[in-house]
């Protein structure tokens, strides 16, 4: 871990960062926002620890706990809304097995999100799965999908 | 011996709908083929952005010595035809090309910011150039002083295209009456209005417009350094532009002694991390400073005492988008659009439940009518227009009685809409209109930065009372607290999000207030709040073929085999899957 927020710290001076722009990078590097590396920039930078929390809790792109292998991002924008996003997370998440507000699966396999808009509203309801889109869905298509996530993490 | 160009496009639609494994087919087709050597160096295969008419994507045009033909819904498989019978034997394939309904789509729009887009191969700067690209850079920077290229914009009457609608001439020019060292201009390309893809359509697609737009303001009000504040949502916005930002320095744009002269100018990307509310231009500035992205009161004004305390011009993607054309061509032209007051075009994502859903962009003060039914080709499925919802989280619902309205600033403010960014999504008679209030409360309370107390216990209230009512518990009352909470919190938040958060909720009560009431007393008359639902079977109808049966998540289902199935209403959940599923019609929900 060491080595990496070495290196993170060396591109941050290099491109003029700032709190978020590190916090994005330990996002990237890591997946989350690990409490270990916080304390090693908040060392580092004489930057209480609070004020990086602050921030990490202000913008949704940062996650406080490890996430799923997978990631399966459920558009719930305001075009995706109109054309039943609720009834494909609401089916996802029960496909999932998610209880109450969980959105990871038990054996951290697969995480179900949720995302206010991908700019791809005209293909209206999306769905990401690992980074790739998938344009008006359909309950059949998402449970098939997810059916291959969780066979493929067997 | 003829010239081939292919134009796959590669825009948001076209992405999702496979574009990517159109152009490899393509290519591995033009190859097999050996094309390029019967056709010698002719036939040149490009990536465009956003054409417009995504619900037909991908969409491919084909121009052989000048002569355009457009395929669209093409897929990978139907690629090997269009190759051989088209580009080697020079007979389109008729089945597959545009048909009538994609001509129509065109036909009322006029094309200004989207000019170029799905036109211009957005990776290879020569592509613009050859439109005529940073020709207006030129102009200005060779022959017009900064008090020019004001008075141009200003007379143009192009009005900022990120919500409010302020003059942008008006803007720039006292950014550059306040004497300053040094002055920024930020591109605003954070787009938080969920339901709306216009800028990401334009960076996507045409790049460079917008770099020459930055180009251009900053020199009318004499800034060196640029930013653009771009939501992380959008990866490969944020891609094509690093890129085009590259080439624009290697070709000198950008930097130092452009075009000749002793001024430089740089642009930096700084990515967003989720959060609506940055996209107003005190919190953006905030988060461009690496803090909280928390609004602070105006004034000042950025234009005085925007980032770093320094004068700052904050634009949105589309007006600076609009800047060079407008330079090239004319203000009298670009004025010749429009209204008295609305000047010039607009690009709209229309989107929901038309026909055709895409990008669109029209003359200021066209009707709701000609955008919905001669443009968007009417609603889907032959279900009837319940309302227009334009502008978002701050905008509000256009019922299907007012969709002669011209469509303006003036006149959408005047029935208690806007026209906002740009997001157009249209509802049938199948959309709730008390979940949609509840909806987008549920969007501005959590999007809430929660600096001011109307705002952040405010929105949370409304939620409170909406939800109620969507679950059958609102009280005597409820819709009048509504009313009254929503006109406190408009006069007393913070910042814009607050100021405009009710707008939903006053619109949907002002024009579809019998749906509210209907819900008082128990019923959703769109069948849409779950908690107000019952699902059952229709013995006349019932095949007993079981397929709700297996669709059923929660086994609430039972029934033989050709025989009336059941739903235990103890055990349902209300998801619905069976009533989609159900081939005969015998799931009835109420
Ligand atoms: C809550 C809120 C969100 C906003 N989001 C955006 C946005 O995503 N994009 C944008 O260009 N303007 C947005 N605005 C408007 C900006 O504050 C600002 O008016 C605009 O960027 C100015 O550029 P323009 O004059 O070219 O429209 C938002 C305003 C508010 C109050
Ligand atoms: S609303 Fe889902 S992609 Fe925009």
């Amino acid at each position: 871990m060491e080595k990496t927020l070495e290196k993170i710290m060396k591109e941050e001076i290099e491109n003029e960062g700032n709190l978020i722009s590190i916090l994005q990078n330990i996002e990237a590097r890591f997946g989350y926002i690990p409490e270990d590396a916080v304390n090693w920039f908040s060392k580092r930078l004489d930057v209480p620890a609070s004020r990086f929390y602050g921030v990490t809790t202000f913008y949704s792109q940062f996650h406080l706990k490890p996430r799923g292998r997978n990631i399966v991002t459920a558009c719930c924008g305001t075009a995706c809304h109109v054309k039943g996003s609720e009834k494909l997370i609401s089916a996802a998440a029960m496909e999932l097995n998610l209880k109450n507000d969980e959105d990871t699966t038990e054996n951290g396999e697969i995480t179900l999100e949720r995302v206010a808009c991908l700019g791809t509203c005209s293909m209206a309801p999306v769905v990401l799965i690992n980074k790739k889109i998938h344009g008006k869905m359909t309950l059949e298509k998402l449970k098939k999908e997810l059916k291959l996530l969780k066979k493929a993490a067997q | 011996m003829s010239s081939v160009k292919i134009m796959v496009c590669m825009g948001p639609g076209g992405i999702a709908s496979g574009g990517a494994e159109v152009i490899s087919a393509f290519e591995s087709e033009l190859r097999q083929a050996n094309v390029s050597a019967d056709i010698h160096k002719g036939c040149s295969l490009h990536k465009v952005g956003c054409f417009g008419l995504c619900s037909k994507d991908v969409l491919v045009d084909l121009i052989i010595d000048g002569a355009k033909t457009t395929y669209q819904s093409v897929k990978p498989e139907m690629v090997r035809r269009i190759v051989s019978e088209h580009i080697i034997g020079n007979l389109p394939v008729a089945e597959w090309t545009a048909d009538e309904n994609y001509h129509n789509f065109y036909k009322k729009q006029v094309k200004v910011v989207l000019s170029d887009c799905g036109r211009i191969d957005y990776e290879n700067i020569d592509s613009y150039i050859s439109e005529g690209g940073y020709k207006a850079a030129e102009k200005v920077f060779a022959g017009m002083t900064p008090e020019a290229v004001t008075a141009e914009i200003k007379n143009s009457g192009l009005r900022g295209r990120g919500g409010a609608g302020f003059p942008t001439g008006v803007k720039w020019e006292a950014c550059r009456k306040t004497a300053a060292g040094q002055k920024y201009i930020i591109c605003n390309a954070d787009e938080g209005d969920p339901g709306a893809f216009m800028d990401r359509a334009v960076i996507e697609g045409n790049p460079h417009a917008v770099i020459e737009g930055m180009l251009i303001g900053s020199y009318a009000i004499g800034a060196s350094r640029g930013y653009v504040y771009i939501r992380a949502e959008y990866p490969l916005a944020v891609e094509r532009l690093k890129y085009a930002i590259k080439d624009a320095h290697e070709r000198g744009f950008l930097g130092s002694n452009i075009f000749g002269s002793k001024l430089k100018f740089d642009i930096q990307l700084k990515l967003g991390a989720g959060a609506f509310v940055c996209g107003e231009e005190t919190a953006l500035i905030a988060s461009i400073e690496g803090q909280r992205g928390m609004p602070r009161p105006k004034p000042p004004y950025p234009v005085f005492q925007g980032l770093w305390g320094k004068p700052t011009v904050i634009n949105n993607v589309e007006t600076l988008a609009n800047i060079p054309y407008i330079i090239k061509k004319g203000s009298a032209w670009y004025s010749s659009y429009g209204t008295e007051k609305s000047k010039g075009t607009k690009v709209f994502a229309l989107t929901g439940k038309v026909k055709n859903t895409g990008l669109i962009e029209v003359p200021m003060g066209i009707t709701l009518r000609e955008i919905i039914y001669d443009i968007g080709g009417g609603i889907e499925g032959g279900k009837a227009l319940k309302a227009v919802q334009t502008g978002g989280p701050s905008g509000g619902c256009i019922p299907a009685n007012m969709v002669d309205i011209n469509v303006d600033y003036e006149s959408l403010a005047r029935v208690g809409s806007i026209v906002g960014s740009g997001g157009m999504i249209v509802l049938d008679e199948d959309n709730c209109m008390v979940n949609m209030a509840q909806y987008f409360l549920q969007f501005t309370q959590s999007e809430s930065c929660g600096k001011c107390v109307p705002c952040r216990i405010g929105t949370k209230r409304l939620l409170e009372i909406l939800s109620r009512i969507t679950k059958g518990k609102g009280r005597d009352g409820d819709i009048e607290l509504l009313e009254k909470l929503s006109r406190d919190i408009k006069s007393a938040s913070l910042c814009g999000l607050g100021q405009t958060a009710p707008n939903p909720v006053l619109s949907t009560i002002k024009y579809f207030r019998n749906e509210y009431e209907a819900h008082l007393k128990g019923k959703c008359p769109a069948a849409v709040c779950k908690e107000l639902l019952t699902y059952y079977i229709l013995e006349e109808f019932c095949k007993g073929c079981g397929a709700c049966l297996r669709a059923c998540p929660s086994k609430a289902i039972t029934g033989e085999k050709k025989k009336l199935h059941k739903i235990d209403p103890a055990v349902c959940v209300k998801c619905g899957a069976c009533f989609d599923v159900c081939k005969f019609k015998a799931v009835k929900k109420e």
